[in-house]
């Protein structure tokens, strides 16, 4: 969209101009240094930024001041920071001032300490980066600097393999044709090469050292953006402009391959470089329970505050009758009018109160999710030995989510695939030849005898092929072979006396790997002949043309004169596109068809290879409006269409071919198993469909099974939407009613559905509606009267309707999607279905959407890092995908979910008596505990039991969480934390702290005693002691993984109260310090008398019966989640089986998987010969051939024509 | 060693995490499930215990003997009198009589205990200085005690503070009648009423060579009538801070109507058994206000068991809980063993 839009604006004039504002000199640092750019009201930056980067958030001295306003910014230590300050003012001061700043101050240190180590990692790669070696044209030498040291306009030099540190103009290289091979790894994840061409100008005239530190020349171009495959500007030199494209830029993080030297201008550096621009600001990622809980803690707080402002109201009340009657008290009221009181009771309350808000809570929870990260860093399971990589989380504070997610956002290439194609199979005149079994190594070895260039890893082998090759009987076969080693766009080199192989697709070269295998090889080409061995046979055919591959054409073919001087055609393209293009429809035929669908059975991608021969006197005729074609300036791509199309006809069908697109291990198994814990896998592919759509039969995402709905249905769909829909709001009902959608829908939804949609398909819907605007014109013309904010309504409901549709299906697959509309489909998914949405990927490609997601993860261990730094889980393999979800995301769900009911439990049953108390002391706010028992109750007394339940509780091992995904709905469904848990805990917390108050209160209230007869520190002592216990009993009711761990935290939670019951009410510090330890010797006098000790007793047994009781109840009605899920999947499978027996496979139509990548060949290099080298590296009979030869090469022509038209 | 070492270069070490139990979360656990056999014994076993446990509380607090007189409603005419703070010097005597029905055996204790009098209001319960109280030299007007910290003229109160100052200052003493005509009183203990913490610990007197000197300089506060070294005029150990009924009183109910303990019986004479059965009365002299706020006063003589008093409240509450456990148990096992004969046709 993106685009486009730039598209339309630079055809009209005015605002090109003003686009082009990024200046760039070479060799000029002082006119760069000049400018400056305004970033707030006082503060400017330069313009053309150093090419630095920064990443890290403080330095020495903002870290103090940026990490506690970070803090800050949370709402919970906003609150507490505040409450502390209220502490300051005596009259409301109900707590002792240690109770809460205690807490508080462990919570900032330990958070400021985590952000700190995180900042000094960051600080540290960066150094990294910017440390990098690189040579910089200073002066009149290149010498070598640092890649921070690099500004705009600089000259920089590049070695065959090093990185790019900026976005650079290519002005000259060591290759023919100033070509520069790139690998884009790092930035898309494909590994296949790439080539940029430098000006014609500043290659020829930019050969030396001196020449380079001259070069003044003038960039004009957009500003930074962050579109990273367009590039538009203009070079100003010597008096002359010439144009620039994307053809000339390399961009930071690619690599220099196949080049021995380049040399770059530098025009975006740093943080304006495009790969910088595309990784955007880290945004802070927050998992649904996180928000859920603050949420709930700002519940909690208002909660709170109602309950204060109502308690201060009876406060005022009392007030009165106290400064009336109460002569005791009354002097304190003697200055004070009841409104005033309650006024400060109010606070009074607010500051009693705020224990309960649960601050430690987030302390505790941020070690649990560290220690929870460091389990998935730790699992040796997830270790991918080929690459010595492990599993790491980079974000610590996800994990739970990792147990929620629904949908699931799967780059292909690199991630599901390993990119890598091996030719599986052929049927050649109608025999299959699959891959040989058995004696594979033995033949190996003596096949190698006899074919010299032969590829040790050769995976195809199959001796009956062989024979047949080499007893050469069989034309067939010979032309087949012989198609393979010549038509396709391969480029060749020799290294270290091995022929190796550049294709533009990977699968171009496994097919021209298998031929040299057989023992036709593809030697050498030039501009216009190609040399190959046929069985040891050298043999040169001329190449009269190439007409080559398009995504429309879905085929490519090269016409050749061979030794003999017979002109042959051979043509390789998708089936249907071969098959109706046939001379006979023969017997070969058909068991070809059947083969190549035995072959999209088997998930591979098929090919189909047809050749004819062409009699001269027709290739002379076609010769001449070929050439005629290729220099029209007008609609030249659709003239050769057609003048290809005249001479592909009549062909004759040779056989098949089938390559696997290897996928990664274990993809299909681990999608089976996330479709089975109810997780939508959607592929999102800047491939083509056929390739998408074969990848998803490949990793059963797809089955034969399904309905796989493709755009026309889709528009069909949606545009009866439409009309339904604007019936609907013409008479006046709501617009949202999505019933239309629904209805169809539904009728898919029993049976399995895919959605396959391409890139272009899904702007067209996102943009406002233009699948209707085809087919319903008058509709269309109606809507364009609408106001614009119906539009939007409209666009939405679209939105929301194709959103409706395409959840609805068991699988999607997008291609030919750009990184932005990557993001923005997951944004959709996000926004529409509010699921948690977990994106995979390995390429800088997938980064926006790695970051859009709730869930980032990054394929490591490939070369490109771009995906891994923007992600939050780090995985070396596509596979360990199941056991992040299925076992650390569930197990982390399960410990944060049982934790949070359990933290909430205990502040509320510890805490709430405070509320009872007020009942009895008049509402004056005394509190009921000690002000130590408050502040060490959630740090000392509670706090372990619980965190070891949330480090290592398990419901079920590993084991069964992956035997039965089936587990992992419970976190899709929120079922162990939601508000209906939150409210039942806030009532058993309620319960548990009624039943610990009020027992003790009416056990005491007629006491008498030799020793406790109700004193306030024996009753507050009690209490606490009960709720205390009560607690304790609660989480080992709760724990059902009992480790050392979880006994020896329970038993130290007993022994902390009694270590710091007794160091806090000792004589010694209470004589100390009389006003801080106020209660000395309380608990020892209480709980010594019987009596007190009989009342706890019972108030521990009568909070644990009826959390016993509803616990043994959920046994004994099958309500215990993990039985019954067992059960009932038990159940479910033995049906499914039996369903799945009667169902019949239905025939299909899937077969064209063209293989080739989305990407066009290099033929119209090879036709213009720029690449290649005029030397005899083989010792061929190849003739040297000059750079530029026009009479052969009416491209080149054509090219040229059209760069001095752009001039 | 460079061997070594260049080996170490060469392999770097492996990334591969530990296979330790821990970190492969696989450390040896109990995972006790909730069986209803298990449960339901447990169920049967607590439910036994609390009945158990019930019978004998009530049974222990059934043995109690005890005495309760509302002594601020039989003494109406000093209530009244009290209501009315400018009368706070007359004198007023009252007397309570009662007749013993049986005579009480064992330690008898003395309790007065006040209904709505709230000790646990916060500014109230705050209003103390335990510095003061440990005998130290303190500067008081920064402590909690105001208002009731230093008088307009500076002179600092002692004891600060609004407990302090509200003490219950009635004395009582009781009278036995031998016969209808003679009385003699019966000997009550003034000390060893208190906890040995506060007594010795909580509580010191300013150190000095004589009490009166301890406290030069100081003043009573206002609602006192003697000064704290005076408290306890027969025994000079039992004053200044140290004295039983103030540590009593210093220690803070938890509620608004509460008992304190006041004088323990001395078993000598006739009354080494305890009280003997027959009239006695108690001879009051009525000091504390309670009547402006709807207060009572009442006199308590009771004797203590292992459990406490004649409180029936925590046997009662045993006993119901021990019987709804029982009565839990029973209900859910009859629906595990109907469910579980469903589940068993079912599974057929």
């Amino acid at each position: 969209m993106a685009d486009q839009k730039v598209s339309t604006s630079c055809l009209n004039g005015k605002k090109q101009q003003s686009d082009f504002t990024w200046e760039v000199r070479a060799n000029d640092r002082a006119y760069h240094m000049q400018f400056k750019k305004r970033v707030s009201f006082c503060l400017t930056k330069r313009k053309y930024a150093d090419n630095a980067i920064k990443t890290g958030k403080y330095n020495a001295l903002t870290f103090l001041p940026l990490n506690l306003y970070e803090q800050f910014h949370r709402m919970a230590n906003l609150y507490f920071l505040f409450v502390i300050l209220l502490q300051t003012f005596p009259e409301i001061s109900t707590l002792p001032w240690f109770t809460l700043l205690l807490p508080l101050g462990c919570l900032l240190i330990i958070r400021g300490l985590r952000d700190l180590i995180d900042d000094i990692a960051r600080h540290k790669s960066d150094w990294i980066i910017n440390c990098r070696p690189c040579e910089i044209l200073s002066g009149k030498s290149f010498s070598w600097k640092k890649w921070r040291d690099i500004c705009v306009g600089d000259i920089v030099c590049l070695r065959k393999d090093s990185f790019v540190p900026a976005d650079l103009l290519l002005l000259s290289s060591s290759e023919p044709s100033s070509l520069c091979y790139v690998e884009t790894a790092d930035i898309d994840g494909e590994t296949n090469l790439k080539f940029r061409q430098a000006l014609l100008v500043t290659h020829e005239e930019l050969m030396s050292v001196e020449s380079m530190a001259a070069f003044d020349g003038k960039v004009t171009c957009e500003e930074p953006n962050s579109r990273m495959h367009s590039f538009i500007g203009m070079l100003e030199w010597k008096g002359e402009k010439y144009s620039l494209d994307s053809e000339k830029i390399l961009l930071r993080g690619c690599r220099i391959r196949n080049t021995e030297i380049c040399y770059g201008l530098v025009i975006y550096a740093g943080f304006d470089s495009k790969i910088m621009r595309n990784c955007g600001k880290i945004r802070l990622k927050k998992t649904k329970l996180d928000r859920m809980m603050d949420k709930l803690v700002i519940l909690v707080f208002l909660v709170l505050m109602i309950a204060s402002f109502f308690l201060a109201v009876a406060c005022g009340i009392w007030a009165e009758k106290f400064r009336r009657d109460h002569s005791y008290l009354s002097t304190f009221y003697a200055k004070t009018s009841p409104i005033k009181q309650a006024f400060f009771t109010f606070w009074g309350f607010m500051i009693l109160l705020s224990i309960i808000i649960p601050m430690s809570m987030y302390i505790t929870l941020e070690f649990i999710y560290l220690v929870n990260s460091f389990f998935i860093d730790w699992d040796v399971e997830m270790y991918y030995p080929a690459k010595d990589t492990p599993a790491k989380a980079r974000s610590t504070s996800l994990n739970d989510q990792l147990g929620q997610i629904e949908y699931i956002f799967s780059d292909k290439t690199g991630t599901l695939t390993q990119n890598i194609m091996t030719f599986k199979k052929c049927c050649i005149n109608g025999i299959i030849y699959g891959p040989g079994t058995g004696r594979k190594r033995r033949l190996l070895d003596e096949s190698l005898s006899w074919n010299p260039y032969a590829d040790k890893n050769l995976e195809f082998y199959n001796p009956l092929l062989l024979e047949a090759v080499r007893r050469d009987d069989d034309p067939a076969v010979r032309e087949f072979l012989r198609l393979l080693a010549i038509c396709h766009t391969v480029m060749v080199e020799e290294k270290d006396s091995q022929l190796v192989y550049q294709a533009a697709s990977p699968d171009e070269e496994a097919l021209v790997m298998a031929a040299r295998n057989l023992g036709y090889v593809f030697l050498s080409r030039t501009q216009d002949t190609i040399t190959i061995s046929e069985l040891g046979v050298k043999r040169t055919y001329k190449v009269l043309a190439m007409l080559d591959f398009n995504s429309v054409r879905k085929r490519m073919s090269i016409l050749v004169r061979d030794p003999n001087g017979k002109i042959r055609l051979y043509t390789k393209g998708a089936d249907m596109v071969i098959l109706t293009r046939l001379h006979e429809n023969g017997a070969n035929e058909k068991i070809t068809e059947k083969a190549l669908d035995s072959f999209a059975e088997e998930t591979l991608r098929t090919l189909c290879l047809a050749s004819k021969e062409v009699n001269e006197r027709d290739y002379t005729e076609w010769s001449k409006k070929h050439h005629k074609a290729s220099i029209m300036l007008e609609n030249r791509a659709e003239e050769l269409d057609k003048v290809y199309e005249e001479i592909e006809k009549d062909l004759k069908l040779l056989g098949a071919t089938a390559i696997e697109d290897k996928l990664q291990d274990g993809v299909p198994e681990t999608i089976q198993l996330l479709k089975k814990g109810n997780i939508k896998v959607w592929v999102l592919t800047g491939d083509k469909q056929e390739t998408a759509m074969n990848i998803g039969f490949a990793c059963r995402l797809l089955s034969d099974d399904m309905l796989i709905l493709e755009e026309e249905e889709i528009s069909e769909m949606l545009s009866a939407y439409w009309v339904s829909n604007n019936n609907l709001s013409s008479s006046g009902e709501p617009l949202c009613s999505d019933s239309f959608v629904q209805k169809p829908l539904d009728t898919f939804r029993r049976g399995n559905t895919a959605l396959i949609i391409t890139g272009d398909f899904l702007d067209k819907i996102l943009c406002i509606g233009e699948v209707v605007k085809k087919k319903k014109e008058n509709f269309w013309k109606r809507m364009l009267c609408c106001k614009a904010e119906v539009q939007q309504e409209q666009e939405s409901l679209l939105e929301k309707a194709f959103m409706n549709l395409a959840t609805s299906c068991q699988a999607v697959i997008c291609c030919r999607v750009t990184p932005k509309q990557k993001s923005l489909i997951v944004q959709l998914v996000k926004k529409h279905k509010s699921a948690i949405t977990l994106a995979i990927g390995d390429g800088a490609n997938d980064v926006n959407m790695i970051k859009t997601a709730d869930i980032g993860v990054g394929i490591s261990g490939q070369e490109g890092m771009q995906a891994v730094q923007c992600s939050d889980y780090a995985l070396a393999q596509f596979r360990f995908l199941q056991r992040l979800l299925l076992v650390h995301g569930r197990w982390s769900y399960l410990r944060i979910c049982k934790f949070l009911r359990y933290f909430f439990y205990k502040t509320f049953s510890g805490l709430m008596s405070q509320i009872w108390f007020a009942f009895y002391n008049g509402f004056t706010a005394q509190p009921l505990y000690e002000g130590w028992f408050l502040a060490l109750y959630n740090v000392f007394y509670t706090a372990y039991p619980v965190l070891s339940m949330g480090l290592l509780e398990q419901d079920v091992s590993a084991k069964k969480s992956l035997q039965f995904p089936e587990l992992y709905r419970m976190g899709q469904r929120d079922e162990f934390f939601n508000y209906r848990v939150f409210c039942l805990t806030l009532l058993h917390g309620t319960a548990t702290s009624l039943g610990s108050f009020y027992i003790a209160l009416w056990a005491f209230e007629d006491k008498v005693g030799s020793k406790v007869v109700g004193d306030y520190e024996s009753f507050a002592v009690t209490v606490a002691t009960s709720a205390l216990l009560s607690v304790i009993i609660e989480i080992i009711l709760d724990i059902k993984f009992w480790t050392v761990l979880s006994f020896l935290t329970v038993a130290g939670s007993l022994l902390l109260f009694c270590v710091f019951s007794y160091l806090t009410q000792n004589f010694q510090a209470f004589k100390e310090a009389p006003s801080i330890f106020r209660f000395p010797d309380a608990s020892k006098n209480a709980l010594t008398d019987p009596y007190v000790l009989l009342i706890i007793l019972l108030c521990v047994v009568a909070n644990t019966i009826p959390s016993l009781t509803f616990r043994l109840v959920r046994v004994i009605m099958g309500k215990s989640t993990i039985h019954q899920i067992r059960m009932k999947d038990m159940r479910l499978e033995r049906d499914m089986v039996e369903l799945r027996a009667h169902f019949q496979r239905g025939s299909m139509q899937r077969r064209s998987s063209y293989a080739f990548s989305h990407k066009e060949g290099y033929a119209d290099l090879i036709t213009r010969g720029a690449s290649l080298r005029g030397r005899d590296s083989l010792g061929l009979s190849t003739t040297p051939v000059p750079v530029f030869r026009s009479s052969s090469s009416p491209r080149l022509e054509a090219h040229k024509t059209r760069v001095e038209f752009l001039a | 060693m460079t061997s070594k070492s260049r080996e170490d270069a060469q392999h770097p070490p492996s990334r591969c995490p530990d296979n330790s139990a821990f970190k492969q979360q696989k450390l040896s656990a109990w995972q006790p499930e909730l069986t209803p056999a298990s449960v339901l014994s447990g169920f049967i076993l607590i439910g036994v215990f609390c009945l158990t446990m019930g019978v004998c509380l009530i049974l222990s607090a059934r043995s109690v003997k005890e005495v309760q007189i509302n002594y601020s409603d039989k003494c109406l005419n000093c209530s009244k009198l009290r209501e009315n703070s400018s009368n706070w010097n007359t004198e007023c005597l009252c007397s309570a009589d009662f007749k013993l029905e049986e005579k009480i055996q064992g330690d008898v204790f003395m309790y007065y205990s006040l209904q709505n009098f709230y000790q646990n209001h916060r500014r109230y319960v705050m209003s103390r200085s335990n510095a003061q109280l440990l005998g130290r030299n303190t500067d008081i007007r920064n402590s909690n005690c105001a208002p009731f910290s230093t008088y307009r003229n500076g002179t600092p109160m002692a004891p600060c503070g609004a407990i302090a100052n509200s003490m219950f200052n009635d004395t009582i003493s009781l009278f036995y009648y031998t016969n209808l005509s003679t009385a003699i009183q019966v000997p009550l203990l003034k000390t060893g009423n208190s906890w040995w913490t506060d007594k010795y610990v909580k509580f010191h007197n300013p150190t000095s060579h004589n009490l009166t000197s301890a406290f030069a300089g100081t003043a009573r506060p206002p609602y006192w009538q003697k000064p704290a070294y005076l408290l306890d005029e027969e025994n000079e150990r039992n004053n200044g801070y140290i004295n039983d009924d103030f540590i009593i009183w210093m220690r803070v109910s938890a509620f608004h109507t509460f008992r304190n303990l006041h004088r323990r019986l001395s078993r000598t004479e006739q009354f080494a058994d305890g009280l003997p059965a027959g009239n006695y009365t108690f001879h009051i002299f009525y000091n504390f206000p309670v009547s402006r706020f709807k207060g009572k006063k009442y006199l308590i003589l009771s004797t203590v068991v292992w459990c406490g008093g004649s409180s029936l409240f925590l046997g009662i509450a045993y006993t119901v809980s021990g019987a709804v456990v029982m009565l839990a148990g029973f209900i859910i096992t009859a629906i595990h063993l109907k469910l579980k004969k469903r589940k068993t046709y079912f599974q057929r």
